[in-house]
């Protein structure tokens, strides 16, 4: 087992929380240089000095996504704008992008943190590492690329678009480890099929930035012959990860020298216990330009109770999902994760899908677009219905909803490179 | 007895239901000088397949499979019919007696007769039987 930094990644018991209230209680006084923050303190009647233990971290009220929106752009900086080295912002997938500052010591924990990571599952100075990401304002390119270059790696900056060349540079640089969405993998290992190549350097495969079943983990790996890491992390955490698997792949180790999470539930805010599920709550311990106080993740997952046999300290399970992502149909909640799951029990039916909510006769009706898989096609339309009616079963199944399935053409779907946009819902649109 | 001379290649195309798909493989064949002999389209919840008889299924083949089209070949056989009221009875009738069933049929009205385009479950039992009660089955030559 290596490890990147052997005293943190294993610290546990009396020196792991001591270390931990410390820190929180400078974040909470770092909070006090935002003025959103020095009102909140005020009217929760918090100072830093009442911060003696991790558990008072529940002393504090939530920040909430639209908090951070209503700073924009520079609202939660606590340090002068000469410190801010960087900036980021999200996606602004959920609304108004929320723009995150870095100081120099802010981007040397973020890729300390990947540098754990790569490290953990067995990368070293000896890989070639292609990061197919975004490399603007998303978190995941430079966050990957100055944690790889601080391991050592041959970094391969080749950021998305161009899956051929991708797929080039894979085999002519012997590229050992790639780093990009599930969904853009998945677009990867078609493309480098159909180019005929089996991409025999490539061993491992870290995947994140959007939910992927276990399901997928197979396929991907099958199709790209790696062994598939999930990574988590968001901008407000930095990037990516705060969060990653180790060779147990059995969860995520949270790394908690530099985040105090929690798992709440979301509709009371009521802390739950390892094993119960709900939405993550993280206290960064470490940043300076935004420090953040009990920030609601909107992501779902809960502590896993089990030590790791790796002995590093406490995970979280897999996402879910993000509870925004969520789509309540007819008062029923449903992940578009769960609906990839069940695709791709299906083998008939390709990876790709997209999802319709519409509003009819005042119910929801959820219809599923998913390609058809072009070796299934016998010609035959009683053999097409049954398929259809095979993945509505499946679905009902998993989803205890009725929906409705249309079989599209293969590759007719739209394709990212980024983040996948499964889900139109257009029950908005009528008033 | 070999009946592969009367198994014809009938192409058989998945297509959305939605406007333009029958257009696309229909000018996808006429730019390739693939002359459609018959041809028909089944329809069912949200999709169909377009089934054709074509001059050159292998070229046919090729063509729509390269636009990305999911295509396969289905085996089918063609026979003549009297062009005259009791004509599909008596071609209906020679199956019926030998319990072959019919998946699916089309037909078109030729020059000389019509011709009863079939999908059965036996081909070869299907093939027998109309030859011997004195049926005219069209090899897949007279297609191509």
């Amino acid at each position: 087992m290596k490890y990147w930094n052997m005293e943190m990644e294993n610290l546990k018991g009396d020196a792991l929380h001591a270390l931990q209230a410390k820190r929180l209680r400078w974040t909470v006084k770092q909070a006090g240089n935002v003025a959103f923050y020095r009102r909140m303190l005020q009217e929760a009647g918090v100072r830093p000095e009442d911060i003696k233990t991790v558990d008072d971290v529940q002393k504090l009220p939530f920040t909430r996504k639209t908090d951070l929106q209503g700073g924009y752009p520079f609202g939660f900086f606590a340090v002068p704008m000469k410190e801010v080295v960087r900036i980021h912002t999200t996606s602004g997938t959920t609304g108004k992008p929320t723009v995150v500052g870095y100081t120099r010591q802010d981007l040397d924990n973020w890729s300390e943190l990947i540098a754990r990571n790569l490290t953990m599952i067995g990368l070293s100075d000896e890989d070639v590492f292609q990061n197919a990401v975004n490399y603007g304002l998303f978190t995941g390119g430079l966050g990957f690329h100055y944690g790889a270059e601080k391991v050592g790696m041959t970094v391969v900056p080749s950021a998305t678009g161009n899956t051929r060349r991708q797929i080039e540079m894979i085999d002519d640089f012997g590229v050992t480890a790639l780093h990009c969405t599930p969904s853009y993998a998945m677009h990867i290992a078609e493309v480098a099929e159909k180019a005929g190549t089996t991409l025999p350097t490539l061993k491992t495969g870290i995947f994140g930035a959007e939910p992927w079943s276990d399901n997928m983990r197979r396929v991907l790996e099958g199709k790209l012959g790696v062994t598939a890491y999930d990574s988590y992390g968001m901008s407000e955490m930095y990037g990516p990860g705060a969060a990653f698997e180790c060779p147990e792949r059995n969860g995520l180790h949270i790394w908690h020298d530099m985040y105090l999470a929690e798992i709440i539930d979301p509709k009371t805010g009521e802390v739950l216990e390892p094993g119960e599920r709900g939405e993550l709550v993280v206290t960064p311990l470490v940043k300076e330009a935004m420090p953040l106080l009990r920030y609601r993740t909107g992501d779902i997952t809960m502590f896993l109770e089990e030590e790791c046999p790796c002995g590093r300290g406490m995970k979280i399970a897999r996402l879910h999902g993000r509870s925004d992502d969520m789509l309540v149909i007819r008062g029923i909640n449903v992940f578009p994760s769960q609906i990839e799951h069940v695709l791709r029990s299906v083998p008939e039916v390709g990876d790709e899908f997209l999802v319709y909510v519409d509003r009819v006769n005042h119910l929801d009706e959820m219809t599923i677009e998913v390609e058809m898989n072009r070796s299934a096609f016998s010609g035959e339309l009683e053999d097409l219905t049954r398929t259809q009616n095979r993945v509505v079963a499946a679905l009902k199944d998993a989803l205890n909803l009725r929906t409705r399935v249309q079989l599209v053409e293969p590759d007719s779907l739209p394709r990212y490179e980024g983040k996948a946009e499964r889900v139109i819902d257009r029950r908005g649109d009528v008033l | 007895m070999d009946t592969t001379q009367y198994t014809i290649k009938q192409i058989s195309v998945f297509s959305e239901n939605k406007p333009g798909r029958l257009a696309a493989i229909a000018g996808a064949l006429q730019a390739e000088k693939i002359n459609i002999l018959a041809f028909s389209i089944a329809e069912a919840n949200g999709f169909g397949v377009v089934r054709a008889l074509v001059d050159k299924p292998e070229a046919a083949y090729e063509k729509l499979n390269a636009m990305g089209f999911m295509v396969s070949f289905t085996d089918v056989i063609a026979v003549k019919m009297r062009d005259v009221p009791g004509g599909l009875f008596e071609m209906a009738s020679i199956l019926s007696e030998a319990e072959i069933n019919i998946e699916y049929s089309y037909a078109y009205s030729g020059r000389e007769a019509a011709v009863l385009i079939l999908r059965v479950d036996r081909v070869d039992a299907a093939v027998e039987q109309i030859l011997a009660r004195g049926g005219t089955l069209l090899s897949a030559d007279e297609f191509s």
